[in-house]
C-alpha cells in the first residue's frame, strides 16, 4: 500500500466508483520510488486548491492496477509513475515518469480549468 | 517559533535531525520532494560503514528517519521555497504555509542531471529514464544504454543486467570516476559491454526510444546504436536555488561555508551533505557534514540565549 496522504484506489470497484462519481479525476499509478513520491507530494499540495478535482493515487503492483496499465493511452510508458487524468470517465491526458508542479498544474489547467 | 528548521531528509539532513534531537531543539524536517535523498535510487549500498552486509538505500534512510523519530524529531512534507529573515528570525516560505525559526540546516541535497538535449524530454518516461531499480522492469529482454562513468552509472548497469538483454555504458571522458570496486563487478559482467570516449548526442525513436546517435568526443565520428531504453546517470546539481538570497554560492551551484564548519555567510543559516561539496558526494562525508551542522547549530542557538 501507498504510505501516501492522499485517498488510494485499491480494487477495481474503487476504481469503478471514482471514474462513475467524478467529472474530473487524476489517478497516479506508481510506487514509494524517487520518481513517483515528488509526484504524490505535489498532489498533496494541490489537493486543497483543486477542490473541483479528485486526486488519487493508486500501487502500481495491485491487480487494480491494470486498469491504467492496459489503457491505450499508456501503451508506450516506460516510467513510473502512470498519471491519468479521466473527465466524465474518459482519458484527456497522461504522463509517463517523474513531473514537475508545472507540469501537473499546466495538465490540470488544461483540461479541468483553473480553480476559482 | 521553531528553535531548528533542517530542510531536506538525505544523510546529512536526517543526522542534523538526530543530533539537534538529542541537543533537545526539538528540530522540525521539511523532507522535501523526495525524503530520503539520492540514497532511494540505491538498489544496494556496500559501503555505508557499519554494514557487513550489503542494504538498499531505501532501508538504510528508514534507519535513520527511525532513529531520528526516538529522539523527538518531527517531519513534515513540503520544502523551502522561500527565505528570509527579519532581526534574527527567518522566515520560511513552503507554498503552504510560512514556519518561523531561530536557525535554519540547509541539507537540500542534490538532483540528478539531464543530459539537456531536446529529444531527451520527448522520451522521458517512454524509454529514457533517471531511475534504474524504478524503472528497469520495463527493458526485460531489452537492450539499453547506461550514460554516465561514476559510481551510480556502474550500479545502474548491474541491476540492469537482471532485466535488459544487453546493457552498454556510454561514457564521454576517457576514463571512469566509479570507484575500481564498481568498476571491477561491471567488467566482470558478460552483459554488459561499453564504449568510450563516446557521449549521446540525440535520441531517436517514434512513441518510444529505438535508438541513439552517439559521437565520438576524440574522434568526432558518429553512429547510430539501437536500443530501447536510456538510463541518464551523468551526476548531480545542488538544490540551492531557494536559499540563494541568504547564503553564498559558487559557481557551481554550491552553497559557500566557513572552512571547518557550516556557517554560512548569514548567522543562523547553516549548510551540510551535497550542497556543500562539490568533490566526495559519498553519503558516509554528509553523515558527517550533518553532525557538524546540528553541533554548529547547538552553538549559535545557546549563544542567543
Amino acid at each position: 500500500m501507498l504510505s501516501t496522504n492522499l485517498k488510494h484506489l485499491e480494487t477495481d470497484q474503487e476504481t469503478k466508483e471514482a471514474l462513475e462519481k467524478n467529472e474530473n479525476l487524476m489517478i497516479c499509478c506508481g510506487r514509494m520510488g524517487p520518481m513517483c513520491l515528488p509526484v504524490y507530494a505535489i498532489m498533496e499540495e494541490l489537493e486543497s486548491h483543486y477542490s473541483h478535482v479528485a486526486l488519487r493515487d493508486m500501487d502500481f503492483d495491485i491487480p487494480a492496477a491494470n486498469f491504467i496499465k492496459r489503457l491505450p493511452e499508456c501503451s508506450s510508458f516506460m516510467g513510473l509513475p502512470f498519471t491519468v487524468y479521466f473527465k466524465n470517465g474518459k482519458v484527456v491526458a497522461a504522463t509517463s515518469s517523474i513531473q514537475n508542479r508545472a507540469q501537473i498544474t499546466e495538465i490540470l489547467g488544461r483540461v479541468f480549468g483553473k480553480p476559482s | 517559533m521553531e528553535q531548528v528548521v533542517i530542510a531536506g531528509a538525505g544523510p546529512a539532513g536526517l543526522t542534523a535531525a538526530i543530533y539537534t534531537a538529542r541537543f533537545k531543539l526539538n528540530p522540525l524536517i521539511l523532507g522535501g520532494p523526495v525524503p530520503g535523498g539520492q540514497l532511494l535510487v540505491s538498489d544496494i549500498v556496500e559501503n555505508y560503514p557499519g554494514f557487513p552486509e550489503p542494504v538498499s538505500g531505501a532501508d538504510l534512510m528508514d534507519r535513520f528517519q527511525k532513529q531520528a523519530e526516538k529522539f523527538g524529531a518531527r517531519f513534515q512534507s513540503g520544502a523551502v521555497e522561500q527565505i528570509s529573515k527579519r532581526h534574527d528570525i527567518f522566515e520560511l516560505d513552503t507554498g503552504r504555509e510560512k514556519i518561523e525559526t531561530k536557525a535554519v540546516i540547509i541539507a537540500t541535497g542534490a538532483e540528478a542531471r539531464r543530459l539537456s538535449i531536446p529529444s531527451e524530454k520527448k522520451f522521458y518516461g517512454r524509454g529514457v529514464s533517471g531511475c534504474a531499480t524504478c524503472d528497469g522492469a520495463f527493458f526485460r529482454d531489452k537492450e539499453v544504454l547506461v550514460v554516465g562513468g561514476g559510481n551510480t552509472a556502474m550500479q545502474d548497469a548491474l541491476f540492469l543486467t537482471r532485466f535488459a538483454r544487453a546493457v552498454t555504458i556510454v561514457h564521454r571522458r576517457d576514463y571512469l570516476r566509479a570507484a575500481a570496486a564498481e568498476i571491477d563487478k561491471v567488467k566482470n559482467n558478460q552483459k554488459i559491454r561499453w564504449l568510450i570516449p563516446w557521449g549521446v548526442q540525440e535520441i531517436t525513436g517514434d512513441t518510444t526510444v529505438n535508438g541513439a546517435v552517439l559521437k565520438n568526443t576524440e574522434t568526432g565520428e558518429t553512429r547510430h546504436v539501437m536500443c530501447h531504453g536510456i538510463f541518464v546517470a551523468i551526476g548531480h546539481d545542488p538544490k540551492t536555488e531557494a536559499f540563494k538570497d541568504v547564503v553564498e554560492i559558487d559557481e557551481n551551484g554550491f552553497i559557500i561555508v566557513e572552512p571547518g564548519s557550516t556557517k554560512t555567510v548569514t548567522p543562523g543559516v547553516f549548510a551540510c551533505g551535497d550542497v556543500i561539496d562539490p568533490v566526495y558526494k559519498q553519503a558516509a562525508v554528509a553523515v558527517g557534514h550533518g553532525c557538524m551542522a546540528a553541533i554548529d547549530v547547538e552553538h549559535y542557538i545557546h549563544r542567543r540565549k
